[in-house]
């Protein structure tokens, strides 16, 4: 009964985030969407915790109201032309409580009942390796929007520590799921390649185009979202986090369009220098 | 393995609607609507209280890595929420 009510919870939340989330396309509704989003966010917190498997509330309370008051703190403190900058941050922190989800499952699970299958395993993976790239990737976007950090000179070596670290963390993560490793030691050092892909990916790309990797972070970080629900076996999660990754990536393509850009141009012309950049031309030369 | 293919199905039917909710969006609406996704994608929280609450008050490392998914869940979704309010009712404002 119990299990069903809160399944039940999850699905009204959703409805709430589809209604919402449709609301905000339109200017007239927009207030009114966010609000309906934010009622479904409260409906799937109440649900979460009546969930069975919850034995301590002291951490989940003690975070609440830390984070809240975080959360309040910089929502009035940050100045009207820090916004972006501060949505960046916080999808960088939601990325970031998408790791810590999967790595405490994980180790919850592999003490007691050593490592689970495979398919688990990789979602697992899949929610920390999406929710690093978001972490480090939007740290970085953070301080070129910033202006902190201008334009990486010297791309090359930044390509070659994007693809270093991309091969190192796909490597290590087959190995992972296929040994069915119970090492936190190990598991600590893909997230640390992880977090390093991360600022590779973003770091060749020019300030100019901030605007669009934090839409694309975004997405990831939805998606970050739906494999925990993979790992968890949580609709509520899938639901809305493949909701958030396809609306993400929509929204991403669409401010592109705006920008006169291709989104391929903007990930990949840092990476692999197709829009002949300093990389580029450095090649030929 | 049927648990999975079911949440597959969910999965690819939520992609889908996502994709159809978005389209001809006003270039002003961007910046609020992704604000907006980015504290809907706060729903890790639920995740989060799910593995914070499950071990037992003796601290170990699973606990607090919980404790800090939750703090960090809960900034996301506070301050998102309250952000894009901030930014759309500028927007009202101006219109």
């Amino acid at each position: 009964m119990m299990f069903a009510l809160i399944n039940l919870s999850y699905l009204a939340a959703a409805v709430c985030f589809i209604l919402g989330i449709k609301g905000m396309t339109r200017p007239k509704t927009a207030v009114r969407g966010n609000q309906i989003a934010a009622i479904g966010m409260l409906i799937a917190v109440v649900s979460a915790l009546l969930h069975q498997g919850i034995i301590n509330y002291t951490a989940i309370l003690a975070g609440m109201i830390l984070g809240g008051s975080i959360g309040i703190w910089l929502a009035r403190r940050t100045a009207t032309t820090e916004m972006p900058e501060l949505v960046a941050s916080l999808n960088g922190i939601g990325g970031g409580a998408s790791v810590a989800v999967a790595a405490s499952t994980w180790m919850q699970t592999v003490t007691v009942s050593g490592a689970g299958n495979s398919g688990w395993t990789a979602a697992i993976l899949v929610s920390i390796i999406i929710g690093s790239v978001t972490l480090t990737g939007s740290v970085v976007a953070v301080l070129k929007l910033k202006g902190n950090i201008g334009d990486s000179r010297n791309n090359r070596l930044w390509h070659s520590v994007t693809l270093i670290t991309l091969v190192a963390a796909l490597i290590g993560a087959v190995l992972f799921t296929t040994d069915a490793s119970t090492s936190p030691l190990a598991l600590a050092v893909l997230i640390g390649l992880c977090l390093l892909l991360g600022v590779g990916l973003v770091q060749p790309i020019g300030g100019a185009d901030m605007p669009v990797v934090v839409a694309l972070l975004n997405a990831y970080s939805g998606l970050a979202g739906a494999a925990t629900g993979f790992v968890l076996g949580n609709q509520g999660l899938i639901i809305t986090g493949s909701l958030v990754g396809a609306s993400g990536l929509i929204l991403t393509a669409i401010m592109c369009k705006a920008m006169n850009r291709s989104l391929p141009n903007v990930l990949f012309g840092g990476v692999f220098g197709a829009t002949g950049n300093s990389a580029n031309k450095q090649d030929e030369g | 393995m049927e648990l999975f293919v079911l949440s597959f199905t969910i999965f690819i039917l939520a992609l889908f609607v996502g994709i159809e909710l978005i389209n001809k969006v006003p270039p002003t609406l961007h910046t609020p609507l992704m604000s907006g996704t980015n504290a809907i994608s706060g729903i890790v929280i639920v995740g989060a209280i799910i593995s914070a609450g499950s071990s037992d008050l003796s601290p170990n490392v699973a606990g607090v890595l919980g404790f800090i998914a939750v703090t960090l869940a809960s900034i996301n979704i506070v301050a998102g929420f309250m952000v894009t309010d901030r930014m759309l009712n500028m927007f009202k404002r101006k219109g």
